[in-house]
């Protein structure tokens, strides 16, 4: 208790310093449930709060957030043909990704928060937990190269043009994450989209080129590395012949089913030793972390279930047609490409944009699945649809809902 | 090819799922399902996990298997001896009646002498309903709450009990319009309540049902078959009264998990209907629901089997027997038991040397829409049990993330919940968190065993949206059959008192 007692003692004054106290409480409160009772109904309340709830989310993350960052560093290294074999470099790989990792998550985080906390001072509410998942779901869909001051432009965007214009947490329509990064993607397409990004620390993806390492790498790392007898990043590096960056979507647009198979085998795939976002490669990761949300029933199954549905569906029916190589990937096979999984598990369920009604739920992850499958493969510029899907979606969740609700209304009217 | 076959497996499980519900929601509508039988493409599967089959006693009448809802298990169930424990004063207090002026005309004035059954106050807007007093002495206080409004009017108890005499009703040639009036003049009129609003009803209304449901699910409620013991006459009576008021029937819901008493079952002139399930099962609003729903305009009247008795007991004894039997619960009570007394009982000498510690609230009724009392306060009109639990003002350090105290849950992330179902919980009252907006989707149509949205019905009150309110369900619902969507929120809405302003709000409305 000596702690309550030192936390309780440093408390600023709320009408002195505002932001100061609001700032302090969102702290306190993580430290401390607060001791306030129930008054005027339930006596006693479900030990859940908006906290758990996030952090549930936030910890389902977590296998995707290590794989994350062992795949950057081991796509770079199969770039320059360096310790191409998945356990060769292991450490060195991963030091690397974190050296990418850590100052997205921290700038996504700085910026989210601080934006969130100055909103929350100046309408004189309690920070609210909102930002807990969004902010740790934006590091995991960007490339790895993503340029800080473009992040940081694309977070402010989504916070306060998503979120707080509408109300805070609860109020919004779009996912903010997908905001973020639709955000990026269309105000900053080179960054997001084509062969170039997908791999951290080359000056370009094709062969011969150099690599490109910053202050971290050269002047800490790598003397770091030698003193413990261990070998660090060689600067003089080139990329190897014939290497694009090209992901198996990117493969699949072009060539089909084929042109994927002759760069990837489907293990690679399903396992998500591929260049891609950070977090979204790895899918029996990201479907332990599905597994973990439907169990402890934080999570939508029906949205999960239902978007699986409807992209089987989709993808099924273009097999049909038939009309490019694209459409004609065996429609099993589109689930071991993209970010299908991790839409599903993470995006799509979102509860504050998702239909709110159990029979919209169905409805909404199938037309997601549909929508997103049909972007996917029929949209010439960019192929992956997910991110747009599910942003159509979220705007029309509120219709979806609004027809199931005239139902259950008229199914009373009909009965009286 | 595993892939395939995974992906293969995966759509037949999410085909035959949906063809499931849709055969039972099929069910549902035509009302193939009011047997409880069992109509998806699984029986077998579905009776064995769920039990969906009614016992044997449950042969006649109707019968619904209720699958939603949450039973809250806590410490301090009351041992079923039944304990005399004489309280000294008794009160009738006005704000027990919804609905009625905050300043009624009160007939008495300290130092009168009263009979059980004599008149107390009654309604300016509505004369004629008497509410009288539960027993006989001498009236010491008319209590005043905020703006000169009446609190209560207090009456001290004679240790000898003195009836008000009434003339004798004769049964056979009253018309219903001199039984409604001898009920309002006798002082049981306002046994009865009225849904939509929960408000006693008028005089002229006729209602369309009336229900009783005779088991109560909420947490640690008292086992109604005990309590109707020796007193099966007069709930029989009490019933065949009711089936002279309304052009409906008089509808009896059991417990379809534990045999109820005879008094029940052999219930004469009434429906029977069965319902099994977690609370709110045992709750009369899920139970119209399910039986005969109350649309726009409808009334339906509700009892509760005590208040049944009393009605009757006004036949077979001639006399206002406003005896109770209140149920002690709670884990901070030494020694929860029933106990004999009258309406509007006192609760010092039921709590008094019984608490285990200082720190404690006492909740007239049960935990999920009960009344928080002081110990010097009275028991409510309508219920029949008292709670005391620990007061949670303590703060508990990373409490949201690491249960250090083990509290009952409807979620899944606490294992303790998941994997124990059974164990009881000494809960406090604690918010548990803070208050936020709406974020969880889903969460209350867990445990809300009824066709109603209630999130939804929740905003369309907060906009003042009347057609909205009206069209979700809002006459259907009442605030116990909330109280358990309130416990589970996880932003910790106010869900019974949102309710409640809408309720006033369409019933202002006309």
């Amino acid at each position: 208790m000596a702690l309550l007692d030192f936390l309780k003692k440093i408390e600023p004054d709320k009408k002195k310093s505002p932001f100061l106290h609001t700032l302090y409480d969102g702290f306190f409160t993580f430290a401390y449930t607060p001791n306030t009772v129930t008054s005027d109904g339930v006596h006693i309340r479900d030990g859940m709060d908006l906290k758990r709830t996030m952090v549930m989310v936030v910890l389902a993350m977590q296998l995707c957030y290590i794989f994350g960052s062992y795949n950057i560093g081991h796509q770079h290294f199969v770039a320059i043909g360096e310790n191409t074999g998945l356990l060769e470099g292991f450490l060195l790989k991963i030091v690397y990704g974190l050296v990418k990792i850590l100052p997205i998550f921290l700038v996504t985080h700085i910026v989210g928060l601080g934006i969130e906390f100055f909103y929350a001072a100046k309408k004189g509410h309690a920070i609210e937990e909102g930002f807990l998942v969004s902010g740790a779901l934006i590091p995991l869909i960007m490339p790895p190269d993503i340029p800080l001051w473009i992040l940081a432009l694309s977070v402010t965007f989504a916070v306060i043009i998503g979120k707080e214009a509408f109300g805070g947490t609860g109020m919004n329509i779009l996912n903010i994450a997908l905001l973020a990064r639709v955000f990026v993607f269309f105000a900053y397409p080179t960054t997001i989209s084509g062969d170039e990004v997908w791999v951290a620390g080359l000056e370009a993806c094709s062969g011969g080129a150099a690599v490109d390492y910053g202050f971290i790498e050269t002047s800490i790392i790598n003397p770091l590395f030698g003193w413990l007898g261990m070998s660090g990043f060689n600067e003089a590096a080139t990329v190897v012949d014939g290497y694009t960056g090209a992901t198996p979507l990117g493969l699949a647009s072009k060539g089909g089913w084929d042109a994927v198979t002759a760069v990837y085998s489907t293990d690679q795939m399903w396992w998500g030793a591929i260049p891609g976002s950070i977090g979204e490669t790895c899918k029996p990761f990201i479907i332990a972390g599905a597994l973990l949300l439907v169990t402890i029933g934080i999570a939508s199954w029906r949205v999960m279930l239902s978007m699986l549905m409807g992209a089987a569906f989709m993808a099924f029916a273009l097999n049909l047609w038939g009309a490019t190589p694209f459409m004609e990937v065996p429609w099993m096979y589109q689930f071991y490409m993209g970010s299908f999984f991790f839409a599903m598990a993470f995006m799509a369920t979102d509860p504050v944009t998702a239909a709110s009604t159990n029979t919209g739920k169905w409805i909404y992850g199938f037309l997601i699945g549909m929508v997103g499958m049909i972007v996917r493969v029929m949209n010439p510029a960019y192929p992956e649809g997910w991110m747009l899907a599910i942003l159509f979606m979220n705007v029309f969740a509120p219709l979806i809902d609004h027809y199931v609700l005239e139902s259950n209304i008229n199914k009373r009217l009909k009965r009286a | 090819m595993g892939l395939i076959l995974v992906a293969a497996i995966i759509l037949l499980a999410a085909v035959s799922l949906v063809g499931e519900s849709l055969l039972g929601i099929e069910a549902k509508q035509t009302g193939a399902d009011k047997s409880g039988n069992n109509y998806s493409i699984f029986p077998s599967f579905a009776t064995n996990s769920t039990g969906a089959d009614l016992p044997e006693f449950a042969s006649k009448g109707t019968s619904t298997v209720l699958k939603k809802g949450f039973d809250i298990m806590l410490e301090g169930d009351a041992a079923k001896e039944l304990v005399e424990l004489p309280s000294s004063t008794f009160a009738v207090q006005p704000p027990n009646f919804l609905g009625i002026s905050p300043i009624p005309k009160v007939e008495v004035v300290a130092g009168d002498e009263v009979k059980a059954g004599d008149i107390i106050f009654y309604d300016k807007k509505r004369p004629e309903v008497k509410y009288v007093a539960p027993v006989s002495g001498e009236v010491v206080a008319v209590n005043r709450g905020a703006k000169r409004s009446i609190a209560e009017v207090v009456i001290l108890g004679d240790k000898e009990m003195k009836y008000r005499t009434y003339e004798a009703f004769d049964f056979a040639t009253a018309s219903r319009e001199d039984l409604v009036n001898y009920l309002a003049s006798s002082g049981v009129w306002p046994m009865i309540r009225q849904r939509p609003y929960d408000v006693v009803p008028n005089l002229d209304d006729i209602p369309k049902n009336i229900f009783i449901s005779t088991f109560d699910t909420a947490p640690l409620a008292p086992d109604l078959n005990f309590v109707v013991q020796g007193r099966e006459v007069a709930f029989q009576k009490g019933l065949d009264v009711l089936n002279k008021l309304t052009e409906g029937k008089v509808h009896l819901g059991l417990n379809g998990k534990e045999k109820p008493a005879a008094a029940f079952i052999d219930a004469q002139g009434v429906e029977l209907n069965w319902f099994s399930g977690p609370h709110p099962a045992g709750n009369v609003g899920v139970q119209i629901h399910h039986t005969d729903p109350i649309n726009a305009g409808d009334k339906v009247w509700v009892l509760g089997v005590q208040e049944v008795i009393t009605l009757g007991a006004l036949f077979t004894e001639g006399r206002f027997n406003a005896e109770r039997v209140v149920a002690l619960t709670g884990a901070e009570l030494k020694k929860p038991t029933y106990v004999k007394t009258y309406l509007g009982a006192n609760i010092e000498n039921f709590v008094k040397d019984n608490l285990t510690n200082d720190h404690v609230r006492i909740v007239a009724g049960d935990v999920l829409s009960g009344k928080q009392k002081t110990a010097q306060g009275f028991l409510d009109f309508y219920t029949d049990q008292i709670t005391v639990l620990e007061e949670g003002d303590e703060y508990e350090m990373f409490g949201w993330l690491v249960p250090t105290s083990s509290k009952p849950s409807v979620s899944n992330t606490f294992p303790t919940s998941a994997l124990f179902p059974d164990i009881k919980y000494k809960a406090n009252t604690n918010t548990r968190g803070e208050r936020r907006a709406f974020v969880v989707t889903g969460q209350y149509e867990k445990v809300l065993p009824m066709d109603i949205y209630p999130q939804h019905l929740m905003k369309a009150i907060m906009a003042n949206d009347f057609e909205r309110m009206e069209g979700l369900g809002l006459y259907e619902l009442s605030e116990e059959d909330l109280a358990l969507c309130e416990f589970t929120c996880t932003s910790k809405m106010p869900l019974q008192k949102i309710l409640r302003e809408g309720l006033n709000t369409m019933r202002d409305q006309g």
